[in-house]
């Protein structure tokens, strides 16, 4: 005689996590102020060439890109600063959030 | 083969012949020479195994814990403070739904210090999500690793196999060790649903809010109490598969036939004792003696002690006059705590027995015969003197 | 370059792969953010983590959702190395001998609670990275004092007049056991912490990495001035990036720059956090004396 074992569907649920964007949600909305890149004054946006990118390498949130010139990611940038804290040319300012807001509400008028 | 060796090399050899990759663990009286001679095992290359000694058993479990979610199947052994001291893993692996073996040589915990016999330690940790099987004796502790091995991956819940200290994992009894190829015939090898791996990342064990949530594709996963009520959901189903494996381990080996209860002169009782372990066996010279006086009795082991086979219970003891639980445990203020689940189990019972319950054997208390045998006929004789509260045999101040 | 074992990456060179997702639920300027960024860079994408409760289990994203693109085992508190022992049983059981297991843990994770696992497994010798991110306190729990809050500083559970005792010296303690590597880096230096990563992978057995995390909610300043602070502890000599590599101790980077030179003074460091507003000249002075001595020490050994 075989017995064959019972496989109830036993569905050993557990905490089992993929990797995703945006599990704090679009953390952009945490931001007070807008960090704003002036190309006039970004390194390799002046050079036209791989430079400096002090920016991305000391965002915390990888949300500055390592391209000519380096782009921000404003859905997930959290607004800490340490990119124009950091900018050895000065070529990031920390602009109010609420001129965005009114900015876009026009343009949403 | 038939040998003559200790319970502890029982439950070695057992580890062996299913073939466990990680083995991690501290040692700890009575525990040690089980895992003395799995590494002796390994050392000596008759085991293909990673043995990791441990600096505490809260790393032991940590360590299995580790090393299955990696997917490897592992085994760990513990007693008395040392399981206590394991107590947070131990929830953990079971919420993890990791099917960790691991056998538990029952003593007693301090304080005060005491080396000896009892099952508190493992009574202590039956809300931990672990199933819990109890041994009667050495063919049962090497046959039984193997039943937990198929069990827990079945069920992706971990095994505690226990044993009495001592009583049987220092004393020396005939038993069969299977055949490797028998073995293998019967428990086939660990295939986990995921193990950790760079090709597939997750993140396990990460933390839940009290809601569910959608995951990353936006469909809606279980949040926390689902994940739980499905433990036990399992855990209860897990009960079908206990049989299921025991049907099948008797098939290939000829031994089993009782996974829940194992019954003694049952068949026309109208009282039946019943406890976990070794102790069973010991009833049944007190059961002999009873009978020769003409007093319908009979002993039960209870096999497996979480999931709670509740139907089979109620099966074995509804009907009966009397039954009598013998305990060397109990939730301190209140009863044993089988005694709680067996009145428990009997509540929907249509003919419910009388029920005593007897406190035993703490810290390695001798267990007289004539104690047993006193308790038992004043339960079987005159049921209506003994009350709901637990009465202390063998208490000498 | 002078030294022996930092600087071989720039920024030019530092891969662009990013294994952390952004939208993750860390602090505004976080220094962990930064060392685990530029750090999984480094581990690279054949790598299982092991993580305890801390700020990381916040950052590597609440379930079903990850942050982090690596595999990951969430552990108890006290367990993260036994378990990375246990990770690494696994995969010798399976013949793999190529992935690396690295443990991230905070500093009570590492220094308090999680101690007695780190030890039993380096005296094991298992062949695994060890990163322990030093903010100085218990600061997912919110700021309560750890091991390795230093002298003086507030928390929520030395309100008033500071922590009294010293920080402990983890990595000493750790190198004491005799283990192939020990190194420490800051969040302000990502580029000497991706290099001791990488020769970290190339060691068997132990490794143990001890990172000075800035934390803007904990230590009390402003995020912009995360990394702005973490140089400022370097160059103060108050923490100091150094290997030890078979038990010889080498000062790198940064630190290594500042032997004979004369650095910033403690205070400088002090008044920029309001975690050290309870302490007093004198108690600075005393600091900056400490400090001081250690520097010669470095100077006698760096002449011999």
């Amino acid at each position: 005689m075989k017995t064959v074992i019972q496989k109830p569907p036993f569905a050993c649920r557990k905490s089992h996590s993929e990797p995703g964007p945006g599990d704090g949600g679009r953390t952009g909305s945490w931001r007070v102020k807008r960090p704003v890149i002036d190309l006039e004054k970004c390194i390799p946006a002046k050079r036209n060439k791989p430079a400096c990118f002090t920016c991305w390498l000391f965002c915390p949130d990888a949300v500055i890109s390592r391209t000519i010139p380096p782009t921000i990611n404003y859905e997930y940038c959290k607004g800490c600063e340490i990119c124009a804290e950091e900018c050895p040319a000065g070529a990031i300012t920390m602009v109010d959030e609420t001129l965005f807001i009114i900015e876009e509400t026009q343009e949403e008028k | 083969m038939h040998i003559i060796e200790s319970g502890n090399v029982a439950a070695a050899s057992g580890v062996k012949l299913a073939k466990v990759q990680v083995v991690a663990a501290y040692p700890i009286t009575p525990q040690t020479p089980l895992t003395e001679k799995l590494s002796e095992f390994v050392d000596g290359g008759e085991m293909d195994a990673q043995y990791i000694p441990v600096e505490s058993e809260h790393s032991a479990m940590a360590v299995c814990i580790a090393a299955s979610s990696t997917g490897s199947r592992t085994f760990t052994a513990t007693s008395a403070n040392g399981l206590l001291y394991m107590n947070e893993q131990l929830h953990w692996a079971a919420g993890a739904r990791l099917p960790i073996v691991m056998c538990v040589v029952n003593r007693g915990i301090g304080a005060p210090w005491t080396v000896w016999n009892d099952h508190q330690d493992a009574i202590s940790q039956r809300d931990t999500g672990w199933i819990q099987i109890y041994c009667c004796d050495h063919q049962q502790i090497i046959d039984t690793v193997l039943h937990a091995f198929y069990l827990a991956e079945t069920v992706n819940v971990p095994v505690m196999v226990c044993y009495d200290g001592y009583i049987l994992s220092h004393t020396y009894m005939p038993f069969d060790i299977p055949e490797q190829k028998d073995v293998d015939r019967f428990l086939p090898p660990f295939t986990p649903a995921y193990a950790l791996c760079p090709e597939k990342p997750a993140n396990l064990n990460t933390v839940t809010l009290p809601d569910i949530r959608p995951d990353i594709r936006g469909d809606m996963a279980p949040g926390y109490m689902e994940i739980r009520h499905n433990l036990h959901m399992d855990m209860r189903a897990a009960i079908d598969v206990v049989a299921d494996i025991d049907q099948k381990f008797k098939d290939i080996f000829g031994r089993g036939g009782h996974p829940f209860i194992e019954p003694y002169r049952c068949e026309d009782a109208d009282f039946v004792a019943i406890c976990l372990g070794s102790l069973s066996y010991h009833l049944r010279d007190v059961v002999d003696i009873l009978r020769e006086e003409g007093i319908p009795v009979g002993v039960m082991g209870l096999r497996l002690y979480r999931p709670f086979p509740n139907q089979a219970v109620r099966d074995a003891l509804s009907g009966r006059k009397g039954v009598v639980v013998f305990e060397k445990a109990l939730s301190y203020g209140n009863q044993g705590a089988l005694y709680a689940d067996i009145k428990s189990a009997l509540y929907t019972a249509d003919n419910r027995p009388t029920i005593h319950n007897y406190i035993l054997g703490l810290g390695g208390r001798e267990i007289k015969t004539h104690h047993l045998e006193k308790a038992l006929r004043a339960s079987c004789t005159k049921p209506d003197t003994i009350g709901d509260t637990p009465e202390w045999i063998g208490l000498k101040m | 370059m002078t030294t022996q074992s930092t600087a071989q990456t720039t920024i030019l060179n530092l891969p662009e792969d990013e294994l952390v997702h952004p939208g993750n639920r860390a602090c505004s300027g976080c220094g962990l953010s930064i060392i685990y960024r530029i750090g999984l860079k480094a581990l690279g994408r054949d790598t299982i983590l092991v993580v305890p409760p801390s700020c990381l289990t916040v950052l590597q994203g609440l379930y079903p959702i990850a942050a982090t693109q690596l595999p990951c085992l969430n552990v108890t508190f006290a367990s993260t190395a036994a378990a990375a022992t246990g990770v690494l049983g696994a995969l010798r059981a399976q013949k793999n001998e190529t992935t690396t297991v690295a443990a991230w843990a905070g500093d009570g994770g590492t220094s308090d609670i999680g101690l007695q696992a780190l030890s039993g497994a380096c005296e094991r010798g298992e062949n695994f990275i060890f990163i322990c991110y030093d903010n100085e306190a218990y600061m997912n729990t919110g700021v309560q004092r750890s091991g390795t809050t230093p002298q003086g500083v507030i928390t929520t559970t030395t309100p008033f007049s500071g922590k009294a005792q010293k920080k402990k010296d983890v990595p000493s303690i750790i190198a004491a056991h005799g283990i192939p590597y020990v190194a420490t880096a800051s969040a302000s230096y990502p580029l000497d912490l991706f290099d001791k990563i990488v020769k970290a992978k190339t060691i068997q057995g132990p490794k143990y990495l001890h990172a000075h995390t800035p934390c803007p909610a904990g230590w009390g300043f402003d995020p912009r001035y995360s990394v702005k602070l973490g140089k400022l502890a370097v160059e103060t000599g108050l923490f100091d990036l150094y290997e030890i590599e078979n038990q010889t101790f080498r000062l790198t980077g940064a630190s290594k720059k500042l032997i004979g030179k004369k650095r910033k003074p403690v205070r400088e460091y002090f008044k920029t956090q309001s975690r050290f507003k309870a302490l007093n000249d004198e108690q600075i002075e005393s600091v900056q004396k400490e400090i001081d001595a250690k520097w010669e020490e470095y100077a006698r050994m760096e002449q011999c």
